[in-house]
């Protein structure tokens, strides 16, 4: 293993060596930073043009230059590394450690949400393939595949922002839209459900109905202009939300694990003022940290209660409802924030920006209203990046697990009279995760580089805007430190695809020769 | 709940038809079938040769000496008067488009309007589509024969030629693609778009030449190879005549892929403003200059997105049904009309 790791990482410096090498000498020729000196009739020109030669060691040749600035990098042994300065002679080091986080903050939420919805609509496209809802998904999966996020992205400045926003002073859904929005409802949750077409056509009309009257009190109540839950509602979807989750973790045959899940929206009831107090006094992140643990534990005791033999399962059910619940319960309390942050100055009521990561007017101290910021301000760019990236985690599991279902070991569980939530879920599904995982590792490197548009058009300050800055000063440092942060993350992302890969899959052993 | 639930036993009696359906066909043959049957694909296939035949008709154009009079009345340089009647609001330029069949149908004089300097929209948006086009085109061959080249030889080969070509891959392959292209945009974009694409294309095959790669290393440990290396055969006439053209399924499907993802690249790149610059114009440059127009000049933002959408869509579902049609495991989809002709005459 550790021979097979350090085989690796020489491969892996070699290769950055290598890009980086072409890189550098890629950007050099390909742009003189001398262009407007030399042209200027300015007679401090001439004087200019030296130190900025000197500046730049541009008496220096490309290939040679490039150790130059390897050589600042090499420092890593000596405790000196450095990227170089600008041109403006500002330490690269410190613009990237500004903008990493902020790319970074950009880009996790939207993988998170593409990956799950992704994977969800995959393998329910697999399951019933050739179905009408497959051939729905494909299409859409290749729609969204085709479109470029700078165009969407305006689309939903407009529709979801400025419109919303619009929206918000006066909160009342217009019939025309309800009609329609339930009949797609209605179209999805049909789509969603195989068997005969007298149970489709209940599955329709039942979500279509459902879908209408909650819009209809939506809209009557105007619970858009102050939203919130309230410890009946919290406890009515957490119920079902422990519906759900047992229904995929266990399957309502394991009682236990189903009666454990159940307790979870009940001590979230039970909890629900201590725990809001507590928010009120002691708002922060390490509270919300805290909780969760206690979150956790409570479940491992319930389940326990509940469970005496083969507790594994009903841990895991417990575990999982109650983060959900608890996660709610955060939801509940952003509502509760979201009228005074409405009336603030600062938002002046129009909540969803379209620009900008943070509002800079905001008065700080808040964690609630700090939070809502930054949620609404990832809102847009979280749905574009979610768009784009979440059609090829829809193709991609759709296509492992017909293969995994096609596989004898599965003929093996079905023979066997496992039920068939058995053989998908734990059989079939488990399977399909691992070539996925390599998938999203590397995937997610990929995106940090396509996160250079999504930064331009939605005018955040992280490594897209360095880039831009980069290639139009012709500054090689930047430029440099911007790439070797994004190649590295992508070699190394890289390793680990395949590490972990070895580790799910027993059939592979990585060798050290 | 019944997301689980699921047919049975329907794969022996559609494999039996499946199997009896390509009996005595040839390879090509039964790759064309699968391709033709694929609705999705077809359809875009026809889209997409429309879609180029009208959008490259509709302006002039010149190929070496050749001077090609298109049919639309305008050129993109072009700067009419701003037309005002008519129009909403008392803006100008709006689109005379018109699909209702009984009032104005047809195009009338600019059916996608007018930019904010009265140059014809629909002679802009042509053009930009002829580049996005031009490049999606030139990207995907370039780049395909790179990447059949480099993967061939390392394939073949192996050893040392094999280690160097696959580092040298892997190089290109970590630096991200929209900042190699920015680079290379940004400085040779001026050049004009041909140039750009060239260079880009020389980008573009890493991807390629693995697969390619991977097809060589499995195809030359197989029978025919050893026979025809028995007969004499040279190493070039193994790759071109014996192995080539049993990986051309691989080349062929990922070269689609090259050019759906060069479309977006060609025109996130001009958005960024390293790809074609102006007076030329592209779809990525026409919607990043009238994205702020979106909400009181609409048509300026639509029309362009939906022609990158539309070649971009095209071109994916065609590479969809490629694929479908080159992988062997790949079965037809039986319907149930023909299963049931089968059971019938299998239970007479």
């Amino acid at each position: 293993m550790i021979a097979y790791l350090g085989r690796r990482f020489s491969a892996l410096i070699i290769i950055l060596f290598g890009s980086s090498f072409i890189l550098y000498n890629l950007a050099a020729v390909s742009g003189d930073p001398t262009e407007a000196l030399r042209g200027s009739t300015d007679p401090k020109a001439r004087q200019q043009l030296y130190a900025l030669i000197r500046q730049l060691h541009l008496n220096v040749p490309p290939p040679t230059r490039y150790f130059l600035w390897l050589k600042g990098l090499l420092g890593v042994f000596t405790g000196h590394a450095t990227f170089g300065v600008t041109r403006e002679n500002i330490p690269v080091t410190s613009l990237l450690s500004q903008a990493i986080p902020t790319t970074i903050r950009l880009i996790l939420m939207a993988t998170i949400i593409a990956i799950v919805l992704g994977i969800a609509f995959g393998i329910v496209s697999a399951l019933r393939q050739y179905s009408r809802f497959d051939y729905a998904m494909t299409f859409v999966a290749f729609l969204m595949y085709s479109l470029p996020i700078f165009w969407i992205a305006v689309l939903l400045k407009q529709y979801l922002a400025i419109s919303f926003n619009n929206f918000l002073a006066n909160p009342v859904i217009a019939p025309s839209w309800i009609i329609v929005a339930s009949v797609v409802s209605g179209i999805f949750w049909a789509a969603l459900i195989s068997g005969t077409r007298r149970k489709v056509q209940i599955t329709f009309l039942v979500a279509a109905l459902a879908s209408a009257i909650v819009l209809i009190v939506l809209s009557l109540t105007k619970w858009f202009a102050h939203p919130g839950l309230g410890p009946i509602l919290v406890c009515a979807m957490g119920i079902g939300i422990a519906y759900f989750v047992t229904f995929l973790s266990t399957g309502f045959g394991n009682k236990p694990a189903f009666k454990s899940a159940l307790a979870m929206p009940i001590i979230g009831l039970v909890l629900y003022y201590p725990v809001n107090y507590f928010f009120k006094h002691f708002a922060g992140l390490l509270t919300i940290l805290v909780m969760a643990l206690v979150t956790v534990l409570i479940a491992i005791l319930v389940a326990r209660f509940f469970a005496k033999v083969d507790r594994g399962p009903v841990i895991r059910t417990s575990i999982i409802t109650g983060l959900l619940v608890g996660l709610i319960i955060i939801i509940d309390r952003l509502m509760q924030a979201f009228v005074p942050y409405f009336n603030t100055d600062a938002v002046n009521g129009r909540p969803i920006p379209t620009i900008s990561q943070s509002n800079s007017l905001l008065p700080p101290g808040n964690f609630w209203f700090g939070l809502l910021d930054t949620l609404f301000h990832l809102f847009l760019p979280t749905i574009a990046l979610t768009l784009i990236s979440f059609a090829g985690y829809v193709r991609y599991s759709r296509g492992t697990l017909l293969e995994v279902l096609n596989q004898d070991y599965i003929r093996t569980a079905r023979a066997k009279g496992l039920t068939e939530r058995t053989v998908v879920m734990r059989h079939a599904f488990r399977n399909t995760l691992i070539p996925l995982t390599t998938i999203i590792v590397v995937d997610f490197a990929a995106i940090i580089g396509g996160a250079i548009i999504t930064e331009r058009v939605f005018a955040w300050q992280g490594m897209g805007t360095l880039f831009n800055k980069a290639i139009t000063d012709l500054d090689l440092n930047l430029l440099m430190g911007v790439f070797f942060v994004t190649s590295t993350l992508a070699v190394l992302a890289n390793l680990a695809a395949d590490l972990l890969y070895s580790a799910l899959d027993p059939r592979i052993r990585v060798v050290g020769k | 709940m019944s997301i689980f639930k699921r047919k049975r036993s329907v794969e022996v009696v559609s494999g039996d038809i499946a199997n009896r359906e390509v009996e005595g066909l040839s390879q090509g043959q039964i790759v064309r079938r699968r391709f033709i049957r694929h609705r999705g694909a077809m359809i875009s296939l026809i889209v997409l040769v429309a879609v180029i035949l009208f959008v490259f008709s509709a302006l002039d154009f010149q190929l070496f000496f050749i001077k090609y009079h298109g049919w639309w009345k305008y050129s993109f340089t072009d700067q009419p008067e701003i037309r005002t009647q008519g129009c909403p609001g008392g803006l100008g330029g709006c689109p005379t488009l018109s699909l209702n069949p009984f009032g104005a149908f047809g195009l009338g004089d600019h059916p996608f309007g007018q930019d904010d300097i009265g140059r014809d929209y629909f002679a802009l948006v042509m053009r930009g589509a002829q580049r996005s086009i031009l490049v999606m085109f030139i990207i995907g061959i370039v780049g395909g024969i790179v990447g059949t080249v480099i993967g061939a030889i390392s394939g073949f080969y192996r050893g040392w030629t094999d280690s160097i070509l696959m580092r040298f891959t892997d190089f290109i392959i970590t630096i991200p693609s929209v900042i190699i292209g920015s680079v290379i945009g940004y400085h040779f974009g001026n050049l004009g778009v041909t140039f750009l694409a060239l260079y880009l294309g020389l980008f573009a095959w890493t991807g390629l030449s693995r697969l390619v790669r991977g097809e060589f290393l499995s195809l030359r440990e197989r029978e025919f190879v050893d026979a025809a290396k028995v007969a004499g055969a040279t190493n070039r006439r193994i790759i071109f005549k014996h192995i080539l053209p049993n990986a051309v399924g691989v080349i062929i499907v990922s070269v689609t892929l090259i050019m759906s993802g060069a479309i977006l690249l060609e025109t996130a790149l001009s958005y960024l403003g390293f790809g074609v610059v102006a007076p030329d114009v592209s779809l990525g440059l026409l919607i990043s200059q009238y994205q702020d127009s979106f909400s009181s000049r609409p048509w300026l933002f639509w029309y362009p997105g939906i022609f990158i959408i539309l070649i971009a869509l095209t071109v994916n579902f065609i590479g969809d049904g490629l694929r479908d049609a080159f992988d062997p495991r790949q079965r037809r989809r039986i319907s149930r009309k023909e299963r049931s002709a089968e059971r019938k005459v299998a239970n007479a």
